[in-house]
């Protein structure tokens, strides 16, 4: 596991640090220079001495080469902290997602528990009734699933939700632990709108899982001794069909990490995904690139934890 | 034995006959025959691809143009799929829109996963250091969520149709460098690259004469794969406002705005580029799926 360890963080922080460098120069090299931006503004319509551009030059560190404003991005990265927001001079891009993160995080949580749930008992029926009517029912949702946009789904949801119910999506975020009810009645709509597509797909995965497991040996033997069919489905096979499925959620879940941006935005929940569009907006590029940087992070992160515990759980693939 | 030498003798007289134009038909025919959803993609694909290039001769109206007084009109009434919120007419929002998604879906698929596999290519062919810098840039670049590096791609940029084009390469190639790369790890160590190899060929000839043409199956498989995701990226975009700019219209422009009026009022604004969108995504999911399973054993069951 040592080893195996090592050669696992080994992939991991090159390339954090590939990821780092190359929204480094996406950010620097292409939009020109954010002191004019900040002075001018994105129309180029404000006023300003040249004088004032310098100074602001000097005090965002425009002014130095290119590799040394890297170099203190990165040492600030590190510390966890991203710099000021251009648009809201002052105001550290870190305190901004602190108050984002909670909410984006709970939204993703949610949503996987929510496909969690619905994706395993539909993966393992159709997966016995294969080729009947439960299977077919299965797999025109997981091909609509697969296919229908996640907005659309989340608008077609609001629609529903507006036109029937009289519930409109909340203009005031409520806190979890201010008040847990009227916080989850907000949450629990965009998390099945995202929670859609995943279902669908998890649904898929762990069909095919349950389908290479039922036929091995070791489930005819269980069968043969006499086991109830409950017994050799859940005690044998799905415990066994579930490394996929696992895999397969967490690389969902490290997506949903990054901010479900147009869901957030269909829904009015004030994640990250929506600080992101409202920066883009604005094109506060210091919230943009901590943004971004935060949503590969989370993706690699979640891949390593996924892939240790892959380690941990099987050990042909530690020694492999 | 007996009985392939007879297919053997058949087959010059049969060659005979067959002009391009018939060989083309009989494939297109038997892959009908095999995949059927496949072939309805294919055709739904065909016959959007079509109203996109003849929008200006089949949209009854003008697309951009408000009649005010249809403002919110009902479908039937007076426009088929009804107005939208200034009064335009839905339905040639929707031919026209039909232009921009699968003009940039299919263009940057074109480049995207040509350079992608291209460079997948290149990377498995000579390895060592190269590949190795390739494969971490790779891993890099598909740490970022789709539609995070798109939007992110898009503040820098600015909206365009070119940038978006430009944005979605950027997306989609690296997902194809990995799938062409391993497919051509394998095709590396095929007699006919050796023997290309021991007459004296150059590296860039091996790679254009042999491996790329080796590849191209997987290509067109990834390509059409790809073409799905390429479109939803791009309607997500210009749903945020920020793909093509906003006085052109496109599907995903168009549900922006029935999500910002009045949602619960006029469900057709949202409904019918939903559909639009959905069709032509399964349409693409469907032939691709046939198209693995008729071209390439590699990707099947992935």
């Amino acid at each position: 596991m040592g080893t195996y360890l090592i050669k696992r963080l080994g992939l991991f922080i090159p390339t954090l640090v590939l990821v780092s460098i190359i929204i480094f120069v996406v950010m620097r090299i292409v939009p020109g220079d954010p002191a004019l931006l900040i002075l001018a503004g994105t129309e180029g319509e404000g006023e300003y001495t040249e004088q004032q551009l310098n100074d602001l030059r000097v005090s965002l560190g425009t002014d130095k080469p290119i590799y040394t404003q890297y170099g203190k991005w990165i040492w600030g990265v590190v510390r966890g902290d991203f710099g000021e927001s251009f648009w809201y001079r002052g105001v550290p891009v870190m305190d901004e997602i602190k108050k984002r993160f909670p909410i984006t995080f709970e939204l993703a949580v949610l949503s996987i528990l929510i496909s969690f749930i619905l994706s395993v008992p539909i993966g393992v029926i159709t997966a016995v009734k294969i080729d009947k009517w439960p299977d077919y029912l299965g797999k025109a949702f997981t091909i609509s699933g697969v296919a229908l946009p996640t907005f659309w789904v989340a608008i077609l949801v609001v629609f529903v939700l507006a036109r029937f119910f009289n519930w409109l999506p909340p203009l005031n975020y409520t806190n979890l632990w201010e008040d847990p009810i009227s916080n989850l009645q907000q949450l629990i709509f965009p998390a099945l709108a995202l929670g859609f597509n995943n279902t669908a797909f998890q649904a898929r995965v762990t069909r095919s899982s349950m389908l290479e497991v039922l036929r091995e040996d070791y489930i005819r033997t269980a069968r043969a001794k006499g086991l109830g069919e409950s017994l050799v489905l859940f005690r044998h096979a799905l415990k066994n069909a579930f490394l996929p499925v696992i895999t397969v959620s967490g690389w969902q879940f490290s997506r949903l990490l990054g901010g479900a941006v147009l869901v957030e935005i269909i829904f009015l929940v004030p994640g990250t995904g929506q600080l992101l569009v409202d920066s883009v907006a604005v094109r506060d590029f210091n919230v943009i690139q901590a943004l971004i940087f935060l949503a590969a992070f989370m993706v690699l992160t979640i891949n390593l934890i996924v892939d240790l515990m892959y380690g941990w759980l099987n050990p042909k693939v530690r020694y492999g | 034995m007996a009985r392939q030498r007879s297919a053997e003798q058949e087959l010059p007289q049969e060659r005979a006959v067959l002009t391009p134009t018939l060989v083309t038909v009989r494939a297109g025919l038997s892959f009908a025959r095999k995949k059927p959803l496949g072939a309805f993609g294919a055709i739904v694909l065909a016959a959007m691809v079509l109203v996109a290039i003849l929008a200006p001769w089949i949209a009854p109206f003008d697309p951009s143009e408000p009649y005010v007084e249809r403002t919110f009109s009902a479908p039937g009434t007076e426009f088929l799929l009804g107005g939208d919120q200034i009064g335009r007419d839905i339905l040639s929002r929707l031919i026209y829109g039909a232009r921009i998604s699968l003009f940039v879906g299919l263009v940057s698929v074109s480049i995207g996963i040509s350079l992608g596999s291209l460079l997948g290519v290149v990377s498995a062919y000579f390895g060592s250091k190269i590949d190795l810098v390739v494969q971490r840039l790779v891993d890099a670049f598909l740490a970022f969520p789709a539609i995070i590096l798109g939007l992110t791609l898009m503040a820098v940029l600015g909206s365009s149709v070119t940038n978006i084009i430009i944005a979605l390469c950027i997306v989609l190639a690296p997902g194809s460098i990995r799938t062409v790369r391993s497919q051509a790890l394998a095709i590396k160590e095929m007699d006919y690259v050796l023997a290309a190899r021991a007459i004296g060929a150059s590296d860039w000839g091996i790679i254009f004469r042999h491996m790329v043409p080796n590849c191209f199956a997987i290509f067109i498989v990834l390509a059409t794969i790809t073409l799905g995701l390429a479109i939803i990226v791009e309607s997500s975009l210009s749903f945020l406002g920020v793909g093509v700019p906003p006085n052109v219209p496109t599907w995903g422009g168009m549900l922006s705005d029935a999500a910002y009026t009045d949602i619960g009022g006029a469900p057709w604004l949202s409904i019918f580029p939903g559909v639009a969108l959905a069709l032509a995504v399964f349409a693409i999911n469907f032939l691709g799926d046939a198209m693995r399973d008729v071209l390439d054993p590699w990707l099947r069951g992935r």
